[in-house]
Formats: structure tokens, sequence, C-alpha cells
């Protein structure tokens, strides 16, 4: 009985010791040489492994960072300015400033405002749909509304709102990371700058076709009409192919195009106070017979 | 008598071959039609008309627009009304130019009599130049211009000429009637098409449930009396009238990931190609019509219609009574491969073979449940692929694992979908899988390319 | 018509749907369920109205109230496995252990890994194993069949087991299989689980399957032909120690567990190939089993020990792919 005993210990022990050995030889042939740089770039990062600043995830920004001689190609959305700037003390350059950003939907075609004019049947994937047709309301340029960005989100940003059918950006959720816009097939979400205390305007419609066109099959629809070019005193505004662009850094969020657009396709968000149509149609109409009458002089 | 098929999967759907009895009849002509610039796959033509022109029947509108392009020809007779983006019936906007049509004038020295020609011009390059003139594209659905599929590239040659009369989709039955009613056409399509492939035997495959017309083609060609050509019959099975498909169950030879079939020495076209071919040899009649099967079981009126290019599907439905109550979605093709038409004002392509009404309860998918691991989709697929693993890998992004898993040979036949007891959409999963794929591919084919160029400066 | 439908193509569906596919399982299973009751009566019958309204029942349960899902219980797939339990277990069987069997085949082996296609072994077989370690006074103590008309019951031990018992007490194989009737084997009357009763029945209902092409048979085949080969193989070295191959065919539970446990979708690899090597393991594993193991039964743990390797064989066995090498 005691033999057993004795042989089971012996064998055990010489066992994990032969496997210890072999352990530690394939260790040793199998090590990496790391700059201990990374490591403490990582242990910074957000963690998140989304993706946003281009590279696979947070090591690989991290590798990427301490190899380049600057931080003007790295940046990580998620973590932002604070962030940047613990990558920026470790490795001993200069700090990067961003203006945070934030996604925004450009598209307002709501059931109510863009009917459906056929029914889709296949696969619940805007790409699988796209792939397909132009979808199932009269916009060809316009949410799908199977919510491809919801799923490419990993905050959690974003989802459906059951009565309009288009998604909603949470923006204090919102990193900023981009990978709605590269899910979304008709790129709608483009990522703009979250503006003073969250203030900004946008236009929220990327329909192409022309005004008829698109007024017919959606009542939200930019018509590319002109009038917030017009309108706008600090040249912020372009009408392109039927379509208007508010430049967010020319923007001075006097929202003098948003009072002005007969679709209501431009949004204001954040703004503390209610937009009072008329007094800002009124402020227009003085100003620019002020103009008149400066030009006859 | 023995039955050929291909090696691996395939399903077996219900043929419905309702309007087999239908014979072809004229449409007639509609007060405009919308003919599109691009018909075919390549690059789409560029048109040679302006607005206000007066056109006759055949005429050029439309010129190629690079070496796999095609001639567009008006197929009536009027005036040019505009050029302009028109959406196709996906929703798409493509360039279309309407014509407004005026009587029916066609183009002085097109031969419109019924006369057959059965003499073969000697010169197989004037052959291929008049099929090249003549506007014609492959008409089985693929729409691929013909002429660039009869001149091969240098290094590989044909052994045969494959003539597909499969019509292995159920419902259709235009390629059957036009083997019955212009059978002597097609054969000696079919013979204008062994010349120009250098004198290569050939092969007219016909699909079993259609005894009438293997009995006429073999009627025809023991009495025009071409050498080298037979009526194979093939089982019934979907996809038999598959490109690779048909040449594995003709000649045993399986054509490679990515290659084209050529290089196993082999052309295939289809039944109305050949006609088209000998429109356009013998006749110098361009391609201005098709005929199109106007079917289903809620479809009151069955027809096989020859339609002219760019006719609005509307008026083809209206002419036969309008879209039945019970009608819930209509399919421009066959029930397996056909497209889904959202968009009724679009107009007939070249390639346009059927349109096709299902009701609510034919067509609806039934709501996806859990994948139980039956391994039908396996089975049924034609090329061997595992459906659900590129479901799977395509819905998790990861492309390429896709491409490891052979999602680019995917010929979305829809087997897969079609056989799931789970109703999983499978193949709408893996056309993204294999778009990233091929586009993989192809990128990589690029680079390697501009690497090779950029290693001999 | 309102509005057209438009989805990708096709746009047609074979008649084909989970619940068409088990319903032909539950067909199949018909012919062995009748026969199990003729022979074991109405004991029979109550065992397998326990298994399948708990089976049905629990899995109700688990998705309304702990996943939150919509109910699965429409596509049958409870209904099989709990036939099949129900056929897997002595028909004397206390209908308490039968439910703590369905428990864990419903709530233990298929639910928690997420219900029908996610579980990775069979859950009926499951549930016997969890019977056989855990009750084995119950799952071993076999009544002789009274019949439903019967009166005289007596106890006995299963074919397998009486030679396993009588091995150890020193009789040789010979001595023990002349007590059987072969054809009593495959007509049953013998001892033992519920569904093993009628070899032919079974049998019947595998036809029924690979007809309607619910399954394929090669795996069934494999394993029948395995089985043979390996104890003709052994019983011919030494017939004296081992059974013949025709006696390990029609004995325990091995053609319900051949046709109905092993060709089951889930759990069974879905090339041709694939399920070759399944079934030769099946087949060998339970022989080796019988022959060398503490149980006198194998089948069961031979397809659960096959189940896990499925994913692998997965992976290992590919249909060829069209135009590739």
């Amino acid at each position: 009985m005691s033999s057993i005993i004795i042989w089971t210990v012996a064998v055990i022990t010489v066992l994990g010791l032969v496997l210890a050995l072999v352990l530690y030889l394939v260790a040793q042939k199998f090590k990496v040489q790391e700059d201990p740089r990374i490591d403490e770039v990582e242990k910074v990062m957000p963690g998140a492994n989304c993706g946003g600043c281009g590279f696979a995830g947070c090591r690989a920004f991290a590798e990427a960072a301490v190899k380049a001689p600057n931080l003007d190609n790295n940046y990580c959305p998620v973590g932002g300015n604070d962030v940047m700037a613990k990558v920026a003390a470790i490795l001993g350059y200069e700090v990067t400033e961003k203006a945070p950003m934030v996604a925004v939907v450009r598209c307002n075609g709501t059931c109510e405002a863009r009917p459906k004019v056929n029914d889709y049947d296949g696969y619940p994937s805007c790409y699988v749909k796209s792939l397909l047709y132009t979808g199932d309301t009269g916009c060809s340029f316009g949410c799908l509304g199977c919510g491809d960005c919801v799923n490419a989100c990993q905050f959690g940003a974003l989802s459906m709102d059951p009565v309009t059918g288009l998604p909603v950006v949470d923006q204090e959720k919102c990193t900023a990371c981009g990978a709605c816009t590269k899910a979304c097939p008709k790129r709608i979400i483009e990522l703009r700058p979250k503006g003073p205390r969250g203030m900004r305007m946008f236009v929220s419609c990327v329909n192409k076709d022309k005004g008829p066109v698109a007024k017919k099959a959606c009542a939200n629809a930019c018509i590319g009409c002109g009038i917030c070019a017009k309108t706008c005193t600090h040249e912020a505004i372009t009408v392109e192919a039927n379509v208007a662009y508010i430049d967010p850094v020319k923007c001075k969020l006097c929202r003098e195009c948003e009072a002005m657009c007969p679709t209501g396709a431009i949004h204001g968000v954040n703004f503390p106070k209610p937009l009072d149509k008329d007094a800002i149609k009124e402020r227009i109409k003085i100003r620019q017979q002020k103009a008149k009458e400066a030009a006859h002089v | 008598m023995s039955k050929h098929t291909f090696s691996i999967g395939g399903v077996h759907p219900h043929d419905n071959k309702i309007s087999r009895e239908c014979a072809l009849e004229q449409l007639p002509l509609a007060p405009t039609v919308y003919i599109g610039v691009s018909q075919h796959i390549g690059a789409p033509s560029v048109p040679c008309v302006a607005v206000g022109d007066k056109v006759k029947v055949g005429q050029v509108i439309a010129e190629p627009g690079g070496f796999v392009g095609a001639f567009i020809h008006s197929s009536v007779s009027g005036t040019v009304k505009s050029i302009a983006p028109r959406a196709d019936l996906a929703g798409r906007a493509t360039t279309h130019i309407e014509i407004a049509v005026e009587g029916d004038e066609w183009l002085e020295g097109i031969d419109t009599s019924d006369t057959l020609i059965t003499t073969i011009p000697d010169d197989a390059k004037a052959i291929i130049d008049k099929i090249r003139l003549g506007g014609v594209v492959g008409l089985g659905g693929a729409t691929f211009p013909t002429h660039v599929k009869l001149s091969p590239p240098p290094g590989s040659k044909c052994e045969r000429v494959i003539i597909n009369g499969c019509e292995c989709e159920p419902y259709l039955t235009s390629d059957f009637r036009t083997l019955l009613e212009k059978g002597e056409q097609v054969v000696v399509g079919a013979a204008l098409l062994q010349k120009a492939m250098g004198g290569v035997p050939c092969t007219i495959a016909i699909e079993e449930n259609k005894p009438e017309a293997i009995a006429h083609i073999r009627e025809v060609i023991a009495k025009l009396g071409y050498k080298d050509m037979e009526v194979m019959v093939m089982k019934m099975m979907y996809p038999q009238g598959g490109e690779k498909q048909l040449i594995d169950a003709v000649m045993h030879r399986q054509v490679g990931s990515g290659a084209l079939p050529i290089s196993v020495g082999a052309v295939v076209q289809n039944v109305a190609t050949a006609l088209a071919v000998y429109d356009a040899v013998q006749k110098g009649r361009p391609i201005v019509d098709n005929s199109v099967t106007v079917t289903g079981e809620c479809f009151p009126r069955q027809a096989n219609l020859l339609v002219r290019v760019g006719t609005p599907l509307k008026y083809i439905i209206d002419y036969l009574g309008g879209i039945p109550a019970d009608a819930a979605k209509i399919i421009s093709g066959g029930p397996m491969m056909g497209r889904a038409v959202a968009n009724l004002d679009a107009a007939t392509v070249k390639g346009t073979g059927a349109l096709l009404f299902l009701t609510e309860k034919q067509t609806r998918r039934a709501p996806e449940t859990h994948c139980i691991r039956c391994g039908k989709c396996a089975d049924a697929c034609p090329m061997g692929l595992e459906p659900f693993l590129l479901n799977k890998l395509s819905k998790n992004a990861d492309w390429e694992a896709c491409e490891a898993n052979a999602a680019q040979d995917c010929i979305e036949c829809g087997c897969c979908l079609y056989s799931c007891p789970a109703h999983i959409p499978l193949l709408d999963n893996i056309r993204v899988g294999k778009g990233f794929a091929l586009s993989a591919i192809r990128a990589r084919a690029a680079a390697a390319k501009a690497a090779a160029e950029a290693a001999k400066k | 018509m309102s509005k057209l439908l438009v989805s990708p193509s096709p746009h047609i569906h074979s008649k084909d749907s989970t619940k068409s596919l088990m319903l032909d399982v539950v067909i199949a299973l018909i012919p062995a369920v009748v026969c199990s009751v003729v022979f074991y009566g109405w004991q029979e019958l109550m065992v397998l109205g326990v298994s399948v309204a708990s089976c049905v029942l629990l899995e109700w349960a688990i998705t309304k109230y702990m996943l939150k899902k919509p109910s699965t219980i429409g596509d049958l797939s409870a209904v099989v496995t709990g036939i099949l339990l129900a056929l897997n277990v002595p028909y004397t069987t206390p209908w308490w252990v039968v439910f703590v069997g369905a428990v864990v085949a419903v709530g233990v082996a298929k639910m928690t890994f997420g219900g029908l296609g996610q579980n990775i072994w069979n859950p009926a077989l499951v549930g016997r194993v969890f019977l056989l370690v855990s009750f084995p006074t119950y799952m071993t103590t076999w009544s002789k069949p009274q019949g439903l008309f019967g009166v005289d019951a007596v106890s006995g031990p299963t074919p397998l087991g009486a030679i396993q018992e009588g091995l150890m007490q020193g009789s040789t194989v010979q001595e023990l299989t002349s007590a059987y009737d072969y054809k009593d084997l495959l007509f049953a009357n013998l001892g033992g689980s519920a569904g093993e009763v009628c070899a032919l029945a079974l049998l019947a209902g595998f036809v029924y399957l690979c007809c309607r092409k619910v399954i394929k048979p090669w795996i069934t085949l494999s394993i029948f032909a395995t089985v043979a080969l390996t104890s003709l193989i052994f019983w011919g070295v030494n017939p004296a120690r081992f059974t013949d191959p025709l006696f390990n065919l029609l004995t325990g539970g091995l053609v319900l567990g051949a046709c109905f446990m092993a060709t089951d979708y889930v759990t069974s690899p879905m090339s041709v190939w694939g399920g070759v090597v399944f079934g030769v393991g099946i087949g060998f594993l339970t022989v080796m089993i019988r022959y060398f193991g503490s149980y006198p039964e194998g089948v069961s743990f031979a397809i659960l020990i096959m189940n896990s390797v499925v994913p692998l064989l997965n992976m290992w066995f590919k249909q060829k792919k069209f135009g590739r090498k």
C-alpha cells in the first residue's frame, strides 16, 4: 500500500518538473521583445476595441502610436482629448486636441412624411436591402430603417425610433468612433463637431433628386431650393446636386436657415430656446430691406 | 433514354409550366418605349441619337461603351422624346432613351420575311461581327455580350458549343415555345455558332419535361442535315441550366473557381440567344424584341408574348387584363433567380424573359427560426458550398473566412434558401459575403498587376 | 393587392419546415410506440404521456418565463424528445423519474444551450444517461412485458445484462445466448427499454424517414456495419467470451439509437463522410463498452461521446466544392 503512495507521489512530481521545464523552454523560445510603453499606452486606452481610430483595437493603436513620430495621425475618438493627453504624456509627444464629434443622422423621412410604396420581405439588413433595390419608400437616398447602424454601434448610442422608423443618436453615449457611418449603405450618418454646449445645425436630408421628385417621395426632404444658402450671412451653406449642406466650421448657429427652410429639413439641436420662426423671419426681412435701401443709395 | 445531370446538389421544385400550351403571340406596340442604355453586363452604351431624331426599327441608338459592351437598337419607329435617367425595376435611375411610337417602319436592309436561310457563311469572323452589330447579348439572364463570349482569349480553344434549352426555372416557357415554333431558326443559329467557333460539335440540351421540343429539334436537325449536332436530354433538376452545371452535365468537366467556361473548352448559349444569332446573321435583324412568359396561378391570362425591348411592364400587364387582386409579388424572371419588381413603370430589357405573379401565400417568407443543422442547404448547393457556414460568416462580417470558404463561387441559384426548413435567409446574407470576397480578390489582382507593371519599369 | 412585396431571390420555398420534418420523425416513431404500448400495456402509455407532456410543458415554460422569447413548442421537437425519452426507459419507471429525465433532457441538455439547433448532445440521450446513473435501480430492473391484456409480470434482466452477469459467474456466451431466439429479438418480447422491444418497428420508421428524405441512411448503416464487423472479429477470436454479431445488432438500444438518436440533425455531422466516420465511431465504441465496460449497454454513451466530436467532424469532412480540388 505504501509503495503505491510513494510511486504516485514520485510520478506526479517528476511529471510536474518535466512539464515545468517544457513550459519554461517554450516561453523562452517564443518570447517577444516589446516596447514597454505599448503596455502603458494600452492601459490608458478606453479598451473598447471599437476600431474607431482606424486600427484593429486598442493594442494595435498603442503599437502604432509608439512607433509613430508624433500623434498627428493617431487619435482615439472614444477617449477624446483626455486620453490623448495621457498618451502624449507617456510617449513625450505634443498633445493634439480635436473638437469632440458626434454622429448625426441626415435623414428625417419619418414613416408619416415618407410613406412606404412597397413591402420589403427579405433579411432585415440595410446592406442586403440596398443590394436589392433602392428601398421601400419613394426616396432612393434615405434611411432604409433596418438598423445596420444600431447593430454596428458598440456603445449602445443608437436606437431605432419605432414611431419615425429612423435611428436616434444618444449624444451622451456616442463616442464618434465612426462605425455607424461605415455601416450605413446610404452614407446618411455623418460625424460632425458637437458644437458649443452641444448646439449644432445640420441639413437632415441627403436626397439628390430634383425638388418635385424629392418632395413627392418625402414631405421633409431637402428640395435644393437654395433659400437657406441665400439667407445665410456666413456663407456656411452650399447647395450641390439638389441638396444643401451646412459647413459646421462656418456656421454661427443663428438658426435663420432653420426658420426659412420650407420643408423643415434643417435641424438645430440642443438650443436652450425653441425656434421662434416669426421673430427670425421678421429680422431677416428688416435686414434685407435695409440692404436693398443701401443698394439704392 | 439516358438522362444527364450535374454532379453536386440541386433541388426539385415543382415545374409549374402552366403557360406551356400558349403559342407565342405578338404584343401590340406600346405608345411609348423606354430603352435603357445598360441592358447588358459591362460598360453602359452611349446614346448616339438626339432628342427629336426620327428613328426606325433596328436603327442603332446607342453604341458600345467599351469592348464588353453592346449596340442598342431602336425597337420601334418614331421620335426620340428624351434621353434622361429613369428608374429601372429596382428603382435605380439609369439613362433611358424615350421614343414615341409612330407606325412600324423597319430600317432598310433588314429581312423581315419568314423565309428560312440555312446556308452558313464561311467566314467565322464575319459571323461574330454580325452578332456584334446585332447587339446580341446572352438572353438566358446574364446578358453578357455574345460576341465577347465568342472571342476566346488567346491560348484557350473551344471544343463544344452548348445550346442551353433546359429552362430549369419553374413557370418559364418562353424558350420551350421558341424551340417548338422557331426550332428551325434556333438550329440554324446553333450551326452559325458552331461555325463561329471553328466547326466544333454542338449539343442542344433540353430538359426531359419538354418531350415535344426534344422530338421537334431532333426532327429539324435531321431535316436540315447539320453535322456534329445532337440533342441531349437532361434530367429535370434545378439548376440544370446554370452555365457551370450544364457544362458539367454535358461534358463532365468542372469550370474552376473564377474561371470562364472557355477554360474547359465550352461555350454555352441560350436558345433565345441562338435565335437572336440567326436573326442577326441571316436576316440582318438586331435584337428588337424578345419572348416573355407572363404567368402565375393567380394570373388569369397566361401568355408567351413577343415584346419589343423597352415596353413598360405596366403596358404588358394591362394588355393581359391588369394585376390580379390576389397577386402580391411580380417577378421579372423565374421564381428561383428572378428579380422582384419594385417599380411597375420600368421597361423591359433584352434579358427580360418572364413576368411572374405570385400570391402572398406562395411567396411571403416564413419567419426565421434556429438552424437545426440538418445540412439540407449543403446537400442542395450545386457548387458544393456550405451555406449555413457562409451565412454565419457573412453575418459576422468575416470576409476573409467567406473567401476561404468559397463564398465567391456562389451562383446565387437560391437552392439553399429554397430548401432550408428553418427559413433562414441564407442567400440574402451569402450574397453580401460573396460581394466582399469578390472585391477582395479583385483588389488583390489589381494590386498584383500594378506591382508587376512597376517591376517591369 | 396594396403594395408589392419585394425580396431577394428565390421567391418560392420548398414545403419543408422544421415542423414538417419533426412531424415526419413522430410519424416514423409511431410503429415503435404502438408496439411498445401493445407489449407493455397501459403503464407504457403513462410513461409516454408523462414524458411528452413534461418535455413540451418544460420547453414552453422555459421559453416563456426564463428566456422570455416566443414559444418554440410549435416546431414539435419537444414532442420528439419526449417520445424518444419514453422509449429509452423501462415501462416500469415511476412517473416522477420520467419527469426528472425530461427536466434534464429539455431543461439542461437542450434549453441551456439556447434551444433546438444549439445543443451539443442529444437531449433524450442525456436525459436517459442521467437517469441511468442516478436511478440505477429503476433503470435496470426490467420486467418481462405483460402485454396490453396480459396478467403475469416476471422481472428479469435485459439480454445484455444477463450475459454480462452470466459471464461474471463463469458461464460461456454460447450457453447464455442459447436462451434467446433471434426471431424474438427482431419481433420483441424481451425485457428492456420500451423502445428496444421491436427492432422491426424501428426499422420500418427508419425506412420511412429515408424515403421521405428526412435523413440520409449513411450514419445508421455505418453503425450497423461497424457493430457487425467489430463483433465479428472478437466473436471469431473467442466465441466463448464475446457475443456474436447478430446478437449485438438486435439487442440493447442499438436499433433505436442508430435509427433515431444518432441521426438527430442537430447532433450529427452534416456531410456524408462525416456521417460515416461518426457512425463508425459509435459502432466501435458501442461494441467496446459492451465487451469491456462495466455497463452492459453502450449505445447511449457511444452516441454522446461521438456527439462531442461532431463540430470537429464538420470541420474535417467537407463536401467537395465544384471545380476545386
